[in-house]
């Protein structure tokens, strides 16, 4: 028990050295000049989605239920954070405040709306749960689609049918629908990129390696057993998504303040796709995984620039061959003997590829 | 009159649905994976037809089957090449390849036929009939909508109950490991379900961009999203519940554009599917399976 222990605890300090290093490096590499402003642009997107991965893998990997929709609790965030920075810009001068502020605001709402779609969706199970996170996700892109705020001087207006009844009192537009938020400060910067990474991170490697990550896998491991346990499934089930929600929430809030418009559309189908292929190319369950397919992925239709109009084609590709290659089953089997000859246990490998497993009974 | 005229509106478009959703709801109960890149068949099939008839200056009817044809091969090549491989492997591993086959078709068109849509001539030249003092009108595309629909229904049905091959795909759906005992080639069952249900895809395409005339690489995406959703409404893996699901997600669709909001109709699309899910969690016509402890 002791060893084992010992071995996540070192597993955890590894993910985080390579979290830490990689800023280090980006850092000193950013102010030597070297990176192009394409790359230096892409770096908070990257943390965002670093986030975005993280999270969904708690969804995916330790609830083990598929969920389509999750870039809907990152618009959630998105949106609350827009709001919010904006409402405070005369109030709170400082930036990186308000960017706290934004922040933990787009977790509470993206909670919030882990709670109102968490509890109808996950009575329902395997590919049925997927669609119905998919028409979620579509449902909040299409709700903020018909989302006005404004602000004036007696408070917020809040409208679903357009702006005219608030532009006439002459307030500020906050949303404007389809278009979205304009005019936002940028607020995200690198470091705080970085610091949301270490956050979202230690939250989830707390939640796996704690009493109710341990409850919430065994859910997802055997739901019969673990309610003849005495583990209330609801409860730990409702739990990990929520947390799960409001991390995205957080990536959320991060990603639109790192851009002066941002509009609803941004946050679609394909984004949820888009993270869940981080996830799955990562290896389910295995949050370091996540950390570095969320950064290579996010670079490499930057990196495949050289091949202009092909890229997102040579991107297809590149996902449909990795898909058929990590399953190639003569390939699995060589690659498990290279790690049993490097001396790594075949335990550690089943425990990340454990999750994906089940599914294909 | 208006009432009448959205309930028919309402059939045509949950027709083109309902045979999208067909293909969805075959290939899952088969192959038990979500096939994301048939929306993008649909794309496909639309192209060709518009080809066929704006470049080479073919009939409606050549395009429509030439699309049928070329997608049936595509429909086979896909299931080859990318999903036969992963036979073994997990349902999100296929997921994700079914998804970069998606991609890969969406961003092949982009590159040949550009990212500008195009104006799609319908392909259906019957004159549409008025009824009750000219109250009523009823175009062309919608009358072959529904007939396509009806005919296509009425042939699959039998197809599937009566042939030799409807019969092993049936038993495939069920037990595969003991559809293979009795010497029905399972690897042969699951070409002829993808090719069906990507000429399917063809079809539906093409009455789609006859309805809507705008075509582009994204054409498909929507349309098959709608229609996975509706074939889950009708409980994935059930042919007639394919058909009620489509439909009556059409029928509310056009009803909600037109009662409700035309912005929120999407939403309230998918508001109706969480809530059958939630009272029916196996879709409307599919079978709930208990579960063995």
């Amino acid at each position: 028990m002791k060893n084992i222990k010992g071995k996540k605890l070192r597993s955890n300090m590894i993910t985080y050295l390579i979290v830490i290093i990689a800023f280090v490096i980006i850092q000193g590499l950013s102010s030597g000049g070297i990176l192009t402003n394409n790359i230096k642009g892409m770096l908070v997107p990257i943390c965002a989605y670093i986030c975005m991965a993280i999270s969904l893998n708690l969804t995916v990997g330790i609830l083990g239920e598929l969920s389509l929709g999750h870039a809907g609790f990152m618009s959630v965030g998105a949106f609350t954070g827009v709001v919010v920075t904006l409402c405070l810009e005369t109030s709170v001068s400082s930036g990186p405040l308000r960017l706290l502020i934004a922040i933990v605001c787009g977790a509470i709402t993206a909670a919030i709306a882990g709670v109102i779609i968490g509890i109808p969706v996950l009575r329902l199970q395997g590919d049925y749960l997927a669609i119905v996170t998919l028409a979620f996700g579509e449902i909040i892109k299409n709700i903020l689609n018909n989302t006005y705020i404004g602000l004036d001087e007696t408070g917020l207006h809040f409208s679903m049918k357009d702006m005219n009844a608030l532009q006439a009192a002459g307030g500020k537009v906050l949303l404007n629908g389809p278009m979205g938020a304009i005019g936002v400060t940028k607020l995200s910067t690198f470091a705080a990129g970085f610091i949301l990474v270490l956050v979202v991170l230690t939250v989830a490697l707390n939640l796996i390696n704690s009493r109710t990550g341990r409850a919430v896998m065994a859910i997802r491991d055997n739901r019969i057993a673990a309610e003849a346990t005495g583990i209330n499934i609801t409860k730990y089930k409702l739990m990990a998504f929520v947390t799960s929600a409001s991390l995205a929430g957080m990536a959320g809030a991060l990603y639109a303040l790192n851009y002066s418009t941002i509009v609803p559309k941004k946050f679609d189908f394909n984004t949820s796709i888009l993270i869940l292929v981080f996830v799955v190319l990562g290896g389910i369950g295995n949050i370091r995984g996540s950390i570095i397919a969320a950064a290579i992925l996010t670079i490499l239709p930057e990196m495949l620039r050289a091949f202009s109009n092909y890229r997102m084609l040579i991107y297809a590709i590149v996902l449909i061959l990795v898909m058929l290659g990590t399953n190639n089953p003569l390939l699995k089997r060589k690659i498990g003997e290279f790690r049993e000859k490097i001396g790594l246990s075949r335990k550690a490998i089943d425990m990340t590829t454990e999750g994906g497993d089940r599914d294909g009974k | 009159m208006n009432l009448l005229t959205y309930l028919i509106n309402g059939i045509s478009l949950g027709s083109v649905y309902a045979i999208i959703a067909l293909g969805y709801t075959m290939v899952y109960g088969i192959a038990k994976m979500l096939n994301f890149a048939h929306g993008d068949v649909i794309m496909v099939g639309g192209y060709i037809c518009f080809i066929t008839m704006n470049y080479l200056h073919m009939p409606g009817i050549a395009g429509v089957l030439l699309a049928v044809v070329v997608c049936t091969i595509l429909g086979i090549v896909i299931e080859k090449l990318a999903y036969k491989p992963l036979r073994q492997a997990t349902s999100l591993a296929v997921l994700i390849t079914a998804i970069g086959v998606s991609y890969f078709l969406q961003n092949a068109a982009l590159l040949i036929f550009k990212a500008d849509p195009k104006v799609f001539t319908s392909v259906v030249n019957i004159p549409s009939i008025k009824l009750f003092d000219g109250q009523l009108v009823i175009s062309g595309v919608t009358l072959v909508t529904i007939a396509a629909n009806i005919i296509i229904m009425v042939c699959l049905t039998a197809f599937t109950s009566k042939t030799k091959m409807g019969k092993a795909m049936r038993a495939v759906s069920e037990d595969k490991g003991a559809a293979q005992l009795m010497g029905i080639d399972v690897n042969r069952t699951i070409s002829v379900t993808f090719a069906i249900g990507s000429g399917l895809a063809a079809i539906a395409g093409v009455l789609l961009c006859s309805a809507y005339p705008t075509l582009m690489p994204t054409t498909g995406s929507m349309p098959g999203i709608k229609a996975f959703v509706a074939a889950v409404l009708g409980g994935i893996g059930s042919i007639p519940g394919a058909m009620l699901g489509g439909i009556l997600l059409g029928i509310i669709e056009i009803f909600a554009k037109a009662y409700i909001s035309t912005q929120l109709s999407d939403a309230i699309v998918f508001a109706v599917l969480i809530i059958v899910l939630l009272i029916r969690p196996a879709g409307l016509l599919g079978k709930k399976i208990s579960e063995k402890v």
